[in-house]
């Protein structure tokens, strides 16, 4: 059974409507100034520190992203962006619904799609604004406040970064919406968003080695060690960090890098210089996968608000 | 195409199991106003929903304007206005915001868009308050702005849940005027209430819902016939010889009783009261009061569930 007329129809009217909506709620203002302001203040600490070693790093600009004090700018985003996308998605649907414009909307002649693909298009855009915003302020102190112009590479890899934390918003912007498909309260949604970006952001890497200890068969440590990364990697935020400590620093050739440091190992491959920097291409590749997981999960929730939705009676 | 903007046939919808609507055949004819009258639960809603194409259909069929709203639900909705019970708009807009986002939806161009909603809004009286924020607006002015919105989409036909639940009497008064007056565009209206005795006064046909089912279809004078039995209750209050046998032989009058010392009641199928002048004048008597209670909704509809209620639970 086909359906008559686009899908899309309506998509470019319930897209801006949403974006204008969005910048004028003070709720969604107020996330946006807060966590501008937070990694400004962040930025701006980080910069007399990084000053003390502009002779001897050639990746100082990447620094700002990652030196920044009292704690990184990265893990700053990787906290915050799910609080904004989270604050900017949760009443979506069920908002429609508890004032009752749903079925008056849903009455003009457009499908259900063009509504929820203009929400998550309008959601997707104000995050993208306000990070774009923030990535060029950043960029903009660290250009005051080190008084060098990045090189081509440095600038190559903090778009990077920027492209990874929109999607990585996209994913939490995506969970918010599900919930507000399916919980018709939108106090709910929120707390059932809230309590998952807690959960995965604090508790799941806290608790992921000792879930992946318990099912291990492997009998060497770097099993083990592959096993708890595996766990680990269920929660977006994992990811994010995975992917930002590659990105932002050329000198990791490995996501297990870290964790092998810290039990006093090193990473050798043949023929390479420890710590030697590798292209982006190469360090893009390296945490390609983890990229493509993001998406993957972004996809996955905003496909599963599109069905709850379809098919969700529209009477209250 | 026929004379009917909507054509419903054996319509019915199940939720995991429970029949909300069973079977239901109805039809309303160009710049009719029809009524679906019932209590709370009865369905009407439902039927509304999937004549709309935003509820799937479980059985059965539904036409609008000749288009089958579960295949072709942009055809419809570009034709029928659509006002939901307690209809909501966005607070934080005005009331002229509100409507031009819909029109956008509808696709207007912008001039024509600018035209309408002005001349929507002027109708419904809110001309004054366009530029105000809806969250300003009482009950009855958000009914009115949803009203203004079927005008503006100059839609055929008019489906209105509940228009005038939670309304105040002028309030009511104000809107059933707007909505005689869609019908006076040759709007066809459908609306849907369980408070009788305001959309008597509107109503062309009336179907009254109970359970998922039509229990009755047809206008109020008929259905009193057919419940009642008879329907109209005249009054005369008369001075004068022999006049309750000379009363009871005009045709039409079923039963006289007496109300008092001049009074006389009178059961008839349709409205006796010239006859029944005529009557006392002719016997030399003194007419002192003549009056007629038209059959009320609200009676026949007690009367019906009072006497089908053990069936329709058997059902």
């Amino acid at each position: 059974m086909r359906r008559e007329g686009s899908a899309l129809h309506g998509f470019g009217v319930v897209t801006l409507k949403e974006i204008a909506d969005r910048f004028t709620s003070i709720l969604v203002v107020v996330l946006i100034v807060l966590v501008v302001a937070t990694a400004i203040a962040v930025v701006r600490g980080g910069i007399d520190q990084i000053k003390e070693i502009t002779a001897e790093d050639p990746y100082l600009f990447l620094r700002l992203f990652t030196r920044s004090s009292p704690l990184p700018l990265v893990a700053l985003l990787s906290f915050l962006v799910p609080l904004i996308a989270i604050g900017l998605g949760f009443d979506s649907v069920n908002g429609e619904h508890n004032r009752r414009t749903l079925s008056r909307i849903l009455a003009q002649p457009i499908y259900r799609d063009a509504l929820l693909f203009g929400k998550f298009a309008a959601g997707l855009f104000t995050l993208a604004v306000c990070l774009i915003v923030l990535w060029l302020l950043v960029i903009g102190l660290g250009l005051l406040g080190l008084g060098v112009p990045p090189n081509a590479e440095e600038m190559a890899r903090a778009l990077v970064l920027l492209a990874v934390t929109i999607v990585y918003a996209g994913f939490w912007f995506a969970l918010a919406l599900l919930c507000s498909v399916v919980f018709r309260s939108a106090a709910t949604a929120a707390l059932v968003a809230l309590g998952l970006w807690l959960f995965v952001t604090i508790l799941w890497p806290l608790f992921s080695p000792a879930v992946a200890d318990a099912v291990t068969t492997a009998g060497d440590i770097l099993g083990v060690l592959d096993t708890r990364q595996a766990f680990a990697r269920l929660s977006p935020s994992v990811l994010f960090n995975e992917i930002v400590a590659v990105v932002l620093d050329p000198s990791v050739r490995s996501t297990q890098q870290s964790m092998l440091a810290a039990l006093g190992l090193a990473l050798i491959e043949r023929g390479a210089v420890p710590d030697a920097p590798i292209p982006l291409l190469q360090s893009v590749l390296i945490v390609w996968p983890q990229i493509v997981g993001l998406a993957a999960g972004t996809i996955l929730l905003f496909v599963a608000a599109y069905v709850v939705f379809q098919r969700q009676e529209v009477r209250a | 195409m026929s004379g009917n903007v909507i054509e419903v046939k054996n319509l019915t919808k199940r939720y995991n199991g429970v029949t909300a609507v069973n079977g239901i055949s109805f039809s309303v004819a160009r710049g009719e106003i029809f009524g679906l009258l019932g209590p709370n639960g009865a369905g009407k809603t439902t039927t509304i929903l999937m004549l709309l194409g935003l509820s799937d259909i479980s059985d059965g069929q539904a036409r609008v304007l000749d288009h089958d709203p579960a295949r072709e639900p942009l055809a419809v909705k570009r034709q029928v206005g659509y006002l939901p019970d307690q209809v909501g708009f966005y607070d934080n807009l005005t009331a002229a915001e509100n409507l031009r986002y819909t029109a956008r939806l509808m696709g207007l161009e912008r001039g024509e868009r600018e035209r309408r909603i002005i001349s929507s809004l002027g109708h419904v009286g809110l001309a004054d308050v366009a530029d105000n924020r809806v969250a300003t607006f009482s009950r009855g002015m958000r009914q009115r702005l949803g009203l203004a919105e079927i005008l503006m989409k100059e839609a055929q036909i008019a489906i209105l849940d509940e228009p005038t639940s939670g309304l105040d009497p002028q309030a009511t008064a104000d809107l059933l005027n707007i909505i005689r007056d869609l019908k006076n565009r040759g709007v066809s209206v459908l609306l849907s209430s369980h408070l009788l005795e305001r959309v008597q006064s509107v109503c062309d046909r009336v179907a009254l819902f109970s359970q998922g089912n039509i229990a009755l279809i047809g206008t109020v004078a008929e259905l009193g016939r057919q419940v009642l039995g008879g329907g109209f209750r005249v009054e005369v209050e008369a001075e004068g010889q022999g006049l309750a046998e000379r009363i009871a032989a005009i045709p039409g009058v079923q039963r006289v009783e007496r109300g008092g010392a001049n009074r006389l009641l009178l059961l008839a199928d349709h409205d006796v009261r010239p006859e029944a002048a005529a009557a006392v004048v002719s016997a030399g008597g003194r007419l002192l009061r003549l009056s007629v209670d038209e059959p009320s909704l609200e009676a026949i509809y007690t009367r019906y569930f009072q006497t089908h209620e053990g069936e329709l639970h058997a059902a």
